[in-house]
């Protein structure tokens, strides 16, 4: 019997979900794309108004117009968060290069976070403790530490669920900086 | 009988089992059960493939919180769900919304499936006209034999 065309077309559907399943599957190994992180609903929004209280024991706090007419970071973190620890060093070398960074410290106890600091470093400007964790749900954060760039308007421009490592300094966090205009 | 009682009352008692902690439980019964009703709706996002209802995750149990917050705000149903999908996206909602951007999602099972019918349908077409033209009709040689063979039956 001769072969018709349509009797290809499981094996070309199966080619077809192989590539598919294949890029995927690249993707993840590569560590080009993480498929459990989501898309930000804030992008392109204004800053969530928001106006948190210093770590106790410090003077500064975070609020919405501290986030106008610059391009910064805003870090979300905690001490008690090993990957936060682990990111520590780029944020200073960030700070170092002078973009302004600023800290959401998310559920942390006072003499931890300032503890943490010491031994550490503080590359934030400003820091707004979010000792009950509702402004870090307003920003949507459900992964730590997580990252958003924001614009000289005060919109969010680019969220980083986790902790940016110095590949990802280069290869992402600075060229998006260099995009939005800092 | 008691044995099978008892067993159906272990059964009925094991299937509320949720994540929801005594702390968050509201004192209005008719709030908690909207605030439990709209729960198991939401996506945990630590978790992913639970209900905040489900997940023990502290984030989860935060968004309990914060459901039964807005309810006692005096929220509907439908702002408290709009209130967290604002800031976490269409994915926190376990049911996804039918808009163009989750269509193929939504279509694409019934596409499927319409396609796997068509293709049964046509191959078992084929089969049966292929079946019918393959066969040669008889020639007089075969015609006669099976005469033969018939009557030979007929006679035993």
């Amino acid at each position: 019997m001769a072969m018709r065309p349509l009797s290809l077309l499981p094996v070309g559907l199966f080619a077809l979900l192989a590539v598919v399943f294949g890029v995927y599957l690249w993707q993840v190994g590569s560590g080009g794309k993480d498929i459990s992180q989501i898309p930000s609903a804030l992008i392109d929004k204004p800053v969530p108004a928001f106006d948190l209280p210093p770590i106790q024991g410090r003077t500064d706090g975070l609020k919405t117009a501290d986030l106008q007419g610059k391009v910064a970071l805003v870090n979300v973190w905690a001490s008690w968060c090993p990957p936060c620890r682990a990111e520590h060093p780029v944020l200073m070398t960030l700070a170092r290069d002078g973009v302004p960074i600023y800290g959401i410290n998310y559920k942390d106890r006072p003499q931890d976070a300032l503890r943490f600091l010491n031994e550490l470093g503080n590359p934030f400007a400003r820091i707004g403790a979010d000792t009950d964790g509702r402004v870090s749900i307003d920003w949507g954060v459900y992964g730590y530490p997580e990252t958003f760039v924001v614009d000289a308007q005060g919109r969010i421009r680019y969220r980083h669920v986790g902790p940016i490592n110095p590949g990802q300094l280069d290869s992402v966090i600075r060229p998006i900086l260099r995009k939005v205009g800092g | 009988m008691i044995r099978a009682a008892l067993a159906a009352l272990m059964l009925v008692a094991a299937l509320p089992a949720s994540a929801v902690q005594p702390d968050e439980i509201l004192a209005d019964g008719a709030l908690e059960t909207r605030a439990r009703e709209i729960s198991k709706e939401l996506r945990c996002l630590v978790c992913q493939n639970q209900s905040i209802d489900d997940s023990d995750a502290s984030l989860a149990r935060d968004l309990r919180i914060l459901v039964r917050d807005r309810l006692k705000a005096g929220d509907s149903d439908e702002e408290v769900v709009s209130f967290v999908v604002e800031r976490y996206g269409d994915f926190v909602l376990l049911r996804p919304p039918f808009k163009t951007s989750t269509l193929l999602l939504w279509i694409g099972p019934a596409l499927i499936f319409i396609a796997g019918i068509a293709g049964v349908w046509t191959w078992y077409r084929r089969r049966r006209t292929a079946v019918i033209s393959d066969a040669a009709p008889l020639s007089d040689d075969e015609r006669k034999r099976i005469d033969a063979i018939l009557a030979a039956q007929d006679d035993s």
